[in-house]
Order: C-alpha cells, then sequence, then structure tokens
C-alpha cells in the first residue's frame, strides 16, 4: 500500500507520495474486481510493456471476465490471446488490432465481438459513459512519486499522452507506471497530481527504439512519391491552399511525402499554414521550425522527432483525443481542419475506406482518426496504390466500411484520380486541370484487368468485431474468417 | 510432350513465382502451389499454370509452384521459361 509520509510540526497525517511497492500491491488498493474495466494507451506501440506486465500480475492474482479498453493494440500484445482463452479477458474494446491477436480474433477466439472505435470515437465514448473505466494503467515515461507525469522526459521517450489524458480524467482509479522517478514537481504535468492514485516505479515501461523509432526515412518509391506529388497538386490547386490553411497527414510512405512536396508550393507561392494536426512527423516539424507550420497539435507523436519536438518548440501543442477529434465535445481541432491526407488498405467505387481488415478478411489495421478527419475536413484525401502485389485497392465493395465514402473527396493513385461525385464544387473546381482525373469506375476495372478477378472472401456467420463510427453509431460488422 | 530434366525459374521475390518442374510417376499433371493470395486467385494461378502446360502439350509432371502474388503474365512467362529448361530446347518466338 501507499508509502506513509508524516510531516515534521503536523500531526496530520498527509500522504506526499503515492508510490506503491509493485504492481500486485498497486492492483490490490485499486480496487479491481471481476467484471470491471480496464484501460491502457497504446502512445509505446510496439514496443510497450506495460499492458503484458499489468496483464501478467492480473492473470496472476486470479481475475476474471475483465473489459479490456484499450486506446489501441500492437503485435506486442499477442500474450492477450491467453488471457482470453483463461477467461481474464472478456471483452475488448480498441482501435485496432494486429499481428496474432488479430488473426486469433478473427478465427473467433472471443465469445463476445470486439468493438473498434476511432480515437474520437473512444474519446466520445468515455465522456459519455460508453465505456466506463474502472481502473486506468497508464505508462509513462516519467512521473514524480505524486502523480505528474509526461512522455518528453525519460528512458523511452514518447512525446504526446494525448490519448492517455483522456483515461487519466476519466478513469475512477488511475495509476501510472513509470521505470523514471523523477524528484517533485515533474514538469510539464501531460497528466497530473490531481488525477492520479497511485504511481509505480517499474524496471522498464517497453523498449525505447521501438516506442520512438529515430529515423523517418523519406521513400524512395517511385509509385508512392508520385501518388504524393498528384495528392500535393490536388490540395495546391484546391480553394483550400492559401495563407492560414490547415492539414494534417498520416504516417504512410505516399502521406509523409506529401509534406515535402506542399512545402516546394508553400514556399513558392509565400503561404503558410495556421496548424497541423494529429500524428505528428519529422517532416511536419521541420516545416514547423522552417516557420512555414505555425502550430502543432500533436495526439501521437509518430517519431523520435517529433517526440522531441514538443519539448523544444513552444508552439508544438500535446492535446487529448477528446480535444483532437471527439464529434460531441463543444469543438475538437478536427472541426479546424481544411485538408486530411489519408491512406486506405481498399477503397471502393462508392469511396467506402476500409482500414481494418486485410485482402484475407482478418483484422489487421487500425480506424484511428480515420473517419474522424474525414468528416470534419474541408478536402479529405485518400491514396492509394491502385494494386498492392496482386491485391487491388481500389475494389467494387471494400470488406469493412471504417470510413463511409460521403466523407470521402478525392482518391490518388498512381494511375490517375478520382473526385467524389458528390463534390460537383470539386469537380469543377478541375475541370481544366492537366491532372489525369478519371471516374473511380475506371480505376477499379484498371486493377481487376491488371490482377484478374478475384474471389469474394469467405466470412463466416458469427460476428467478431463491431466497427463503430465516431458518433457511436454501428457502421459495420466483421464476421469470423477460418 | 516428357520433360528430360527437372528445371526451375523464378525468385521469392514480391510479385514474382518460383517454379519447379519434375517429372511424375503417371500421366497425370499435378500443380502444386503456395501463395499469399490462394485464397483470392488460387484457381486462377491454376488456371494460369494449366493452360501453359496444354500449350506445350506437357504430360506427366509435377509443377511446384512458389507464388509471391505474380500477375498472370509473369506466371505464364515464368512457365513458358521453365518448360523450355525442362525439354531442353530453345524458344520458339513464333509459338504464343
Amino acid at each position: 500500500m501507499y508509502k506513509k509520509t508524516y510531516i515534521e510540526g503536523n500531526n496530520t497525517e498527509r500522504k506526499r507520495s503515492k508510490l506503491a511497492d509493485n504492481l500486485e500491491a498497486a492492483i490490490q488498493a485499486s480496487g479491481l474486481k471481476n467484471g470491471m474495466t480496464i484501460s491502457f494507451h497504446h502512445h509505446f506501440r510496439s514496443g510497450d510493456y506495460v499492458l503484458n506486465d499489468v496483464m501478467a500480475t492480473i492473470a496472476k492474482m486470479g481475475y476474471k471476465d475483465l473489459k479490456l479498453a484499450a486506446s489501441s493494440l500492437a503485435t506486442i500484445h499477442t500474450p492477450l490471446i491467453e488471457y482470453i482463452k483463461q477467461g481474464v479477458i472478456t471483452e475488448i474494446h480498441t482501435s485496432g488490432l494486429r499481428g496474432e491477436l488479430a488473426q486469433e480474433i478473427s478465427g473467433g477466439l472471443m465469445e463476445k465481438p470486439v468493438v473498434i472505435r476511432s480515437h474520437g470515437g473512444r474519446a466520445r465514448a468515455i465522456e459519455a459513459g460508453d465505456i466506463e473505466i474502472d481502473v486506468a494503467f497508464l505508462g509513462v515515461p516519467s512521473a514524480d512519486a505524486y502523480g505528474n507525469a509526461n512522455g518528453q522526459s525519460g528512458k523511452g521517450i514518447c512525446g504526446s499522452l494525448g490519448y492517455a489524458q483522456v483515461d487519466a480524467l476519466y478513469a475512477k482509479h488511475v495509476v501510472l507506471i513509470t521505470d523514471c522517478l523523477k524528484p517533485y514537481p515533474n514538469m510539464p504535468a501531460s497528466i497530473n497530481q490531481k488525477n492520479v492514485d497511485q504511481v509505480v516505479l517499474v524496471e522498464s515501461i517497453g523498449e525505447a527504439e521501438k516506442i520512438a523509432s529515430g529515423a523517418t526515412r523519406f521513400t524512395k518509391n517511385p509509385k508512392e512519391l508520385l501518388i504524393a506529388k498528384n495528392a500535393s497538386e490536388i490540395i495546391v490547386h484546391s480553394p483550400y491552399f492559401k495563407d492560414g490553411f490547415s492539414f494534417q497527414t498520416g504516417s504512410g510512405g505516399s502521406s509523409l511525402a506529401v509534406t515535402r512536396f506542399l512545402r516546394e508550393a508553400m514556399v513558392a507561392q509565400n503561404i503558410k499554414a495556421s496548424f497541423a494536426l494529429g500524428g505528428i512527423t519529422k517532416p511536419m516539424v521541420a516545416l514547423h521550425e522552417e516557420g512555414l507550420i505555425e502550430h502543432l497539435f500533436d495526439v501521437q507523436s509518430f517519431d523520435l522527432d517529433a517526440a522531441l519536438s514538443m519539448k523544444e518548440n513552444p508552439n508544438h501543442h500535446e492535446i487529448d483525443a477528446s480535444l483532437y477529434a471527439n464529434p460531441h465535445n463543444k469543438g475538437a481541432m478536427t472541426n479546424q481542419l481544411n485538408v486530411v491526407i489519408l491512406s486506405a488498405l481498399e477503397i471502393d467505387t462508392h469511396f467506402n475506406v476500409n482500414v481494418i481488415t486485410g485482402s484475407d478478411g482478418k483484422f489487421m489495421g487500425a480506424s484511428g482518426g480515420h473517419c474522424d478527419t474525414a468528416a470534419c475536413a474541408d478536402l479529405t484525401i485518400v491514396v492509394a496504390p491502385l494494386i498492392r502485389g496482386r491485391i487491388p485497392s481500389i475494389v467494387d465493395a471494400v470488406d469493412t466500411i471504417v470510413t463511409p465514402g460521403s466523407s470521402v473527396d478525392v482518391l490518388v493513385t498512381e494511375r490517375g484520380i478520382a473526385i467524389n461525385p458528390r463534390r460537383d464544387d470539386l469537380i469543377a473546381c478541375f475541370k481544366d486541370s492537366k491532372l489525369n482525373i478519371i471516374p473511380i469506375e475506371d480505376l477499379e476495372k484498371t486493377a481487376r484487368k491488371i490482377v484478374g478477378e478475384k474471389k469474394r472472401i469467405q466470412h463466416g456467420e458469427r460476428v467478431v468485431g463491431i466497427i463503430e463510427y465516431r458518433d457511436g453509431s454501428i457502421i459495420d460488422v466483421v464476421k469470423e474468417v477460418k | 510432350m516428357k520433360i528430360k530434366k527437372s528445371a526451375m525459374v523464378g525468385t521469392l521475390e514480391s510479385s514474382d513465382i518460383q517454379i519447379s518442374i519434375t517429372q511424375n510417376d503417371s500421366e497425370e499433371n499435378v500443380i502444386l502451389l503456395e501463395s499469399p493470395v490462394k485464397h483470392l486467385f488460387g484457381e486462377e494461378i491454376e488456371r494460369v499454370i494449366d493452360s501453359v502446360l496444354t500449350q506445350y502439350q506437357m504430360q506427366g509432371v509435377v509443377v511446384k509452384a512458389i507464388d509471391k502474388g505474380a500477375l498472370n503474365c509473369t506466371i505464364a512467362a515464368r512457365m513458358q521459361a521453365v518448360i523450355y529448361r525442362a525439354i531442353e530446347s530453345e524458344i520458339d518466338w513464333e509459338l504464343r
């Protein structure tokens, strides 16, 4: 339990430390009971030790029937399979599923379907009470003993703690887990003392190199570069490319390269962006430090450069997932977004996008901020190669809908650009463009001509996943694949 | 046509297909396919392999194909090459 500190000259007992002896003691003291909901964040990506260590302790202590509400899950979280089989975890809420865990769940491992939410949708669900977190186990790169934590200092830094901030605010009990205990007060306090119940010092919260990898390399793939160049052309010639515009990009090869092409146009036309949003990357930091982007709003630092920039640059702001994209608060940052560039596993001729199930119909990705930003941005651009190996990216019907086609405006491929027929204003805008703008149906036909007719994925009857749209409505379900 | 020796072509690079051809004990042609896209294109890949075997009137061979997402044109080209190696003949460019 707590280590108690007695203050000299004062007979009342005041705890100046919330340090628990170890994970087991913290779990015990948290009041965790069977059937409760526990939460974790995914800022440590595949370098995360926290979720596995906490779950191992919880399983050892004999808990059953817990609901796991993670902001997302990565390949490192394979041990969850065992805890599901043992009945320790019986329900999962997450943004993404990857690796063996994704394969097993797709095959029908769990009785209850997994609920997939977007980042904004998760914040909404927590604030609305759809997810009631009993105990949040939040790994933090550094913390003091009274519960002030951040992701900017420590042994392995992750930058923004934006997803964890929502849990810290709404969970009934908050346990911080760190491997770097700082003297009080540990500032800045991304998660602060008033919301924290306990702090646990462990040997390691994760593998630093995998928490934030240093080298974000620009793609040299000519196909990706061509797509990025085309996407940049669309942005530059759209009505939204003017001084003070805002944008967001994903972390894929093409998306990252778009920032680089945009830079040239911004310099040439003396246009500056008011802000960039979302997952912040090295290319965005470079533009910010060059004075081309005034503010960075960072819910998740995608690489080490972004994580370091938050400490260095006063206008690189940490934002929580609700401020980022919750559709039901009084004003999410996404509402102010002009342009977003998103990737896709599959997009169909109705512009519906799948980012969650692979060509085998099994879980392999994450919902992320995809549908949140698509719904809000003035110009939503999806970038995708026409085919990946023999798998077409442009299809007649996607396997799983995550982002509805009504919120997607432009599809950019290496073989042509398609504008959503709903956007007659954009179609008019690009009427005389030299860009290869063609109907999306033509792109689908071209893809089919190259790869041949593919068979439909054979799903079973049992529902293994529910895809929630950002507002909490169910936009699709995923059925098992044996 | 019968093969004179076992032969192999292709690589395990993405979008390629590695094909080996050996003599079967019977007159039957056997196709053994491994592919990451078997669930989507398995029958199509086997159809292409079979059509090239038919084109060259091959009999009693075992074709082992390790596909890495090759397109039909690649599969057909690799099949032609492996047959020519196996029958120790020059490619007849007139035969399409």
